[in-house]
């Protein structure tokens, strides 16, 4: 394992830096089918449940081609490109 | 309490040998590819026949597969201690293989032995046995070689040693670990977590940032200065781990510390250059004998890439400034356009080039002082391109002419500039004896303009208002202003190739006690 030194003077905790959260959910979703079995019986599900929470939404559906493999980079740029938020299915 | 570190080590079945005991002892390093180990193991197992009864055996070997190795070859009964970490060896500060200790009951040394000289090891070993009142080894020591200079320990080799000493109980560093997960990428993890300026950074490891405090001889804690917005401690540590990201030899690392105490001044004001919505960016002079210690660029392309030292130095004094003090894009630092000299601007005056004096003495400083000056530019280098002049007051003229649209036209008395006049154009001014003060005055000279030139028109709103000539007396509005306030204003160093009627110039920030102020340090080399 490798160890690296803090460059900084230490005064946030060493993290790496997410999106800032609102708090809330609008705009276009992305759900993301990582292509193992059920997931989308898993996202079909999810879907419903969260545009019954969150009405105004819009739910856009990807798959990756395969779960072995991260997902390709055209795909990760139109997600990002297109949609405010993404929910990851795991199913298994 | 034994003057010798402690240590606890296991043999090649597991079992655990811990130094000190209760008995005299026998400690050896040795390692399996040392010939002259070779050649003194069968005299070791020869001392463990005799006296191993009565004293304590550590051989401690260097790697485990090396120890069994040892032990076939030479049938050996004595145990190997594996030291595969080289944490013992190094705490014990082995250079060399065989290194032997003979140690008392009470766990003091009683001389240390390095290499192997027959003579030095009889006497040793007939007096090990004598301390414990047995007979003299029974050994023919004429099969012994006179005199073998034995082999480097790998705990001296410097890739190793560097590690050891960044986990050893005395390490300088202080800085916080970060682990970097398995399968993880270090250099990705760090743009992550907002250290790199955009481009990818050196992992600053421990063995790395040990190597560059190596470069200095001041103290890794020692606060150097203070870095806004955050008021973070620059210490020698951080700004030396800052060097790592950036590129820097630890021999840069006297010249990134200067860098930082110049701009953490009052003088300087590194949170304005930083936070000013202009856009403006420390711009770093060497000056001397370090530029040719660092192989500096001074000559072809100074101010532009492919010098190591110039790139680096620059870049480490931004990244440390960024990660010391807290100063990002969107943060504090607000430039509307941004500039590249914001990644890094550092080159050095070509004293050896320039007729005049170079701008350390200039600043106060002796000629064999190695200084940095840190300017706060707006932008530059902008060209100033003049084929034609044949004398200096053509040239400075000329020159006068481009600085005038620093900010605006008619932006007189509002901030600095930094000249890098290049050899042809230094020759040029040289062949009429023109110096220093006669570009200063000639340029001041030309770009002089009445207030009239210098309001607001029908082309350009920039300028003294109706208003506020009105307001003037008719000794003010008689008056001519020249482009810069003082002719101190205009500072002038020497760089560039040897061909090319090419200068440059760097344009100012807000100049003065509300804006910053050029600042001189002495660079500390250790």
């Amino acid at each position: 394992m490798t160890t690296i030194l803090d460059p900084t003077d230490e005064r946030v905790p060493v993290e790496r830096r997410v999106t800032p959260r609102s708090g809330r959910i609008a705009g276009n979703v992305a759900f993301l089918d990582i292509s193992k079995p059920k997931g989308n019986v898993l996202l079909d599900r999810l879907e419903a449940l969260l545009k019954a929470e969150a009405p105004g939404i819009r739910v856009n559906r990807y798959a990756k081609p395969t779960f072995a493999k991260p997902a390709p980079a055209d795909l990760r740029a139109e997600i990002a490109r297109d949609n405010d938020f993404v929910v990851e299915a795991l199913a298994d | 309490m034994s003057e010798l570190p402690a240590f606890l080590l296991e043999d090649d079945g597991g079992g655990e040998h811990s130094f000190p005991g209760t008995r005299p002892a026998l400690i050896c390093f040795v390692k399996e590819d040392c010939p002259t180990c070779n050649d003194v193991m069968p005299l070791i197992e020869a001392l463990h026949r005799d006296l191993g009864a009565s004293a304590d055996f550590y051989v401690v070997g260097q790697t485990a597969e090396g120890n069994r190795v040892l032990t076939e070859r030479h049938g050996l009964t004595v145990p190997l201690l594996n030291d595969e970490s080289l944490k013992v060896s190094f705490a014990y500060d082995v250079e060399i293989v065989p290194t032997l200790h003979l140690v008392d009951a009470k766990g003091q040394s009683n001389g240390k032995l390095v290499g192997f000289a027959r003579d030095e090891w009889r006497q040793a070993g007939e007096g090990f046995a004598e301390a414990l009142n047995l007979a003299p080894p029974t050994l023919d020591w004429a099969d012994y070689p006179e005199w073998r200079p034995g082999c480097g320990s790998r705990s001296a080799d410097p890739l190793i040693a560097d590690r050891l000493r960044a986990e050893s109980e005395n390490s300088p560093l202080r800085a916080r670990r970060i682990e970097v997960g398995e399968g993880d990428d270090e250099v990705e993890l760090m743009f992550d977590l907002g250290f790199s300026d955009g481009l990818p950074l050196v992992p600053p490891t421990p063995e790395r940032v040990l190597r560059m405090l190596g470069g200095t001889g001041r103290d890794a804690q020692e606060v150097v200065a203070t870095v806004p917005p955050n008021m973070g401690e620059a210490t020698v540590e951080k700004i030396a781990i800052n060097a790592v990201m950036a590129g820097c030899r630890p021999e840069y690392l006297p010249v990134v510390i200067a860098c930082l105490e110049a701009v953490c001044t009052d003088a300087f004001n590194i949170h304005g250059v930083m936070a000013t919505t202009m856009g403006a960016s420390p711009v770093i002079v060497v000056n001397g004998p370090v530029r040719e210690r660092l192989g500096m660029n001074m000559k072809l392309g100074a101010l532009g890439q492919g010098s190591r030292a110039n790139a680096t130095i620059g870049r480490a004094l931004r990244l440390a400034i960024r990660n010391i003090g807290g100063a990002e894009p969107g943060g504090t630092e607000r430039s509307t356009l941004g500039n590249p000299m914001k990644f890094t601007m550092c080159f050095p005056e070509w004293e050896e080039r320039n007729p005049w004096t170079p701008l350390h003495v200039e600043r106060g400083f002796a000629p064999e002082d190695s200084v940095v000056t840190a300017f706060a530019m707006s932008s530059g280098p902008t060209l100033i391109v003049d084929q034609d002049a044949r004398d200096g007051p053509h040239l400075a003229g000329s020159f006068g002419l481009c600085l005038d649209s620093i900010f605006h036209p008619r932006a007189h008395f509002a901030t600095e500039t930094l000249l890098v006049i290049a050899p042809e154009h230094v020759d040029t001014f040289a062949r009429d004896g023109y110096g220093k003060a006669e570009i200063r005055a000639r340029i001041q000279e030309v770009t002089a303009r009445s207030i009239g030139e210098l309001a607001a028109d029908e082309v350009s709103a920039v300028g003294f208002k109706p208003a506020m000539i009105e307001a003037m007396d008719e000794q003010a509005r008689a008056k001519k202003l020249p482009k810069f306030r003082r002719d101190e204003d205009i500072h002038i160093v020497v760089a560039g190739a040897e061909a090319g009627k090419f200068s440059g110039a760097f344009h100012g920030w807000v100049t003065g006690e509300v804006g910053s102020m050029p600042v001189s340090k002495k660079i500390e080399e250790a």
